[in-house]
């Protein structure tokens, strides 16, 4: 789950790190009466979860609260790369030396967290790994110690910061933050060092790892609705994974590899999945008759595939499941099921008693379901 | 024969007496699986599966009066990483973690830990490990697969089942079919279980099942081409998956162009593995 800017602020600020004066605010007056609040001269920032803010016009200085409130105006009215702007953070703007990148994340590969320092903050660390990768530093944390100072200090002295500025830097608690909030990134982009000579974090990105937010309910009431799709809502209430896709062959699949596989095998036999909808492991009926109904509440949907492949999902469940989906929903979208697995024989009875349409491998369901939308189309 | 389980395999179930452990401990043990003991926390001295398996309070007590040489957990995700922990301190050298949704920071500790305790885990989130014949620890069905000479090794869970059952359609057998599991942080990598099927002398060649996110396939790749003296084929899923969207498996995402399903099978192509287009298909790329 990310979180907004203002969010992540809100806890690294929980955690002592220094952030700006500011706050969110959802109308232009609101933006004013927050610059009022500042006094001086403010940076109005979108609040939207995609990068690229400042590219697209999202991030704006105001010398005036008036100013503010004009700027917010047009914010709040525009898209980022799609995504509609509904709030918009009001900050102090800072003078600024020098900008820092600092960023922990999951390393797959060392299986540890590993924390980022650049001197090259303020543009996409990803971009620096690229143009500039001398200038990136990395260590791996050993999870079961943690970050130890040592390491924050090798990173200090490899992005050169002033000596001065060490035991600040060393300071910042952006391990503890991460670590603390189950995050699988935290990231201050720019952390920057002020005409003052302090570090402030600028910017700030937390992504939270879904798997965890139920130790942390706090994190969990932060999730802005808003910003995702009405399916994908509904899915994950009912614990399904569905992304929605341009095609016109919805599927339902248990596992996500083999979801991933039934799109691929569509494709190659020339159709085009409208989903990805996993309905994971042990899928009882209530579930599947859910997945069902997110499928057909897209309108482009000709043809639906069910590919189950019974492991620790029992396939007599799943077909019950449909059935079940199929006496609350009406529809005449065309359907193929392929079942097999764990007790297969039971599933195809409750399936042949239902008159349902059955195939005997993947590609013989997905080269049915290609020609199920076919057909439909040429009607 | 086998990699990690074979008939001396002296299985341990946490999480015996839930839903799921329960259910599928019937269907180790009807497979012919050595079953020697249940773990579930509060419920040590009662009996299951028709009083023929003990149920312990705590894997220590379990392994010392059972001799259980693996374990397979079946236990919720958020007592996922106890149970892991638990196992490696109770000298479990072999540990199967079937359990989906395990928090990633949790994963990090535990694997840690575990290492510098000796013991090897397969998972988390991932279907088990199964000698057709001989031995299954996890959830893939035992029905799908006859013994053979093919090693087989999965990122995946349910795509491992339709790559085995493609398999055994065509009367092709299996020596182990390891499935790795999908999260971002694992137990046993693809050059773990790659390593150990090189050594095997009953493993001829190879399946490799892989899927779009992090670069376990490259990593594979290299050690193939640089390691390996029997062949390979692959399959990768997620051809059509788009950019920067979660596809169910917390590891499968593609991040910042990076993890793409092309990039892998080029890679595998190059370390001279036989990629197959669709799953269907593995047999007639195996050699």
């Amino acid at each position: 789950m990310k979180l907004h800017e203002y969010q992540a602020k809100q806890i690294f600020s929980q955690y002592g790190i220094a952030i700006p004066r500011g706050r969110v605010a959802s109308t232009a007056s609101e933006a004013k009466s927050v610059a009022q609040e500042l006094g001086g001269r403010v940076v109005v920032k979108s609040q939207v979860l995609v990068g690229g803010r400042g590219k697209a016009g999202g991030i704006r200085l105001a010398n005036t609260p008036s100013e503010a409130e004009e700027v917010a105006t047009q914010i709040l009215a525009m898209q980022v790369k799609g995504l509609p702007v509904r709030k918009v953070l009001v900050d102090e703007a800072a003078t600024i030396v020098e900008e820092i990148y600092l960023g922990v994340t999951n390393d797959r590969g060392a299986r540890s967290p590993v924390m980022i320092a650049s001197s090259e903050g303020g543009i996409e660390i990803e971009e620096v790994a690229r143009i500039m990768p001398e200038r990136l530093f990395r260590i791996t944390i050993e999870p079961l110690l943690g970050l130890r100072e040592y390491q924050a200090r090798y990173l200090a002295a490899s992005i050169e910061l002033r000596r001065e500025l060490w035991r600040e830097f060393v300071g910042i608690a952006l391990y503890t933050a991460y670590t603390e909030s189950d995050a699988t990134l935290a990231e201050i982009n720019p952390l920057v060092i002020t005409g003052d000579g302090r570090l402030i974090a600028l910017d700030a990105k937390m992504v939270v790892d879904d798997n965890a937010l139920f130790r942390h309910a706090e994190l969990a009431e932060m999730r802005d609705f808003d910003e995702e799709a009405p399916p994908e809502r509904e899915a994950r209430k009912y614990g399904l994974s569905y992304v929605k896709l341009d095609g016109d062959i919805g599927c339902m699949v248990n596992g996500a590899g083999l979801a991933m596989a039934t799109m691929d095998v569509i494709k190659l036999f020339g159709g085009e999945p409208a989903n990805f909808l996993d309905i994971g492991g042990g899928a009882g009926a209530d579930k599947v008759a859910a997945a069902l109904g997110i499928i057909l509440s897209d309108s482009n949907v000709q043809a639906v595939l069910f590919n189950i492949f019974g492991g620790i999902t029992r396939c007599d469940e799943v077909a019950r499941g449909i059935l079940m989906a199929l006496k609350e929903v009406s529809t005449d979208v065309p359907m193929v099921v392929r079942l097999t697995g764990t007790n297969e024989a039971e599933g195809q009875r409750i399936l042949a008693e239902a008159d349902m349409l059955t195939a005997g491998s993947l590609s013989e369901a997905a080269q049915t379901a290609v020609s199920l939308a076919n057909e439909r189309h040429s009607v | 024969m086998s990699i990690l389980v074979d008939k001396k395999t002296r299985l341990l179930v946490q999480g015996i007496t839930g839903r799921e452990g329960f259910f599928h401990a019937t269907q180790m043990m009807e497979y012919g699986t050595q079953i020697v003991a249940g773990v579930t926390p509060g419920k040590g001295g009662e009996w299951v599966l028709d009083g023929k398996i003990p149920v312990f309070d705590t894997v220590v007590g379990a392994a010392e009066t059972t001799g259980a040489n693996c374990s397979v957990i079946f236990v919720p995700a958020r007592f996922a990483a106890d149970a892991i922990l638990e196992a490696a301190d109770g000298g479990i050298p072999l540990i199967v973690c079937i359990t989906e949704g395990v928090p990633v920071q949790d994963m990090m500790q535990a694997r840690s830990y575990i290492t510098q305790h000796g013991s090897r885990l397969i998972g988390p989130n991932c279907p088990g490990v199964l000698t057709p014949g001989a031995s299954k620890v996890g959830i893939i069905p035992g029905n799908i697969a006859i013994p053979g000479s093919i090693g087989v090794v999965s990122r995946s869970g349910t795509l491992t089942y339709e790559v085995l059952y493609a398999l055994q359609r065509k009367e092709l057998g299996v020596s182990t079919c390891v499935g790795i599991g999908g999260d971002p942080i694992n137990g046993t990598s693809f050059l773990d279980v790659l390593a150990m099927f090189e050594d095997d002398p009953h493993t001829d060649q190879v399946v490799l099942i892989g899927e779009i996110g992090g670069t376990d396939e490259e990593r594979a790749a290299e050690f193939i081409a640089d390691h390996m003296t029997k062949p390979v084929a692959a399959f990768v899923a997620g051809m059509t998956a788009p950019a920067d969207k979660r596809m169910g498996h917390a590891g499968a995402i593609v991040e910042g162009g990076s993890g793409l399903a092309a990039d892998k099978i080029a890679a595998l192509k190059s370390a001279g593995v036989r990629v197959a287009e669709h799953p269907d298909l593995i047999p007639e790329v195996v050699a």
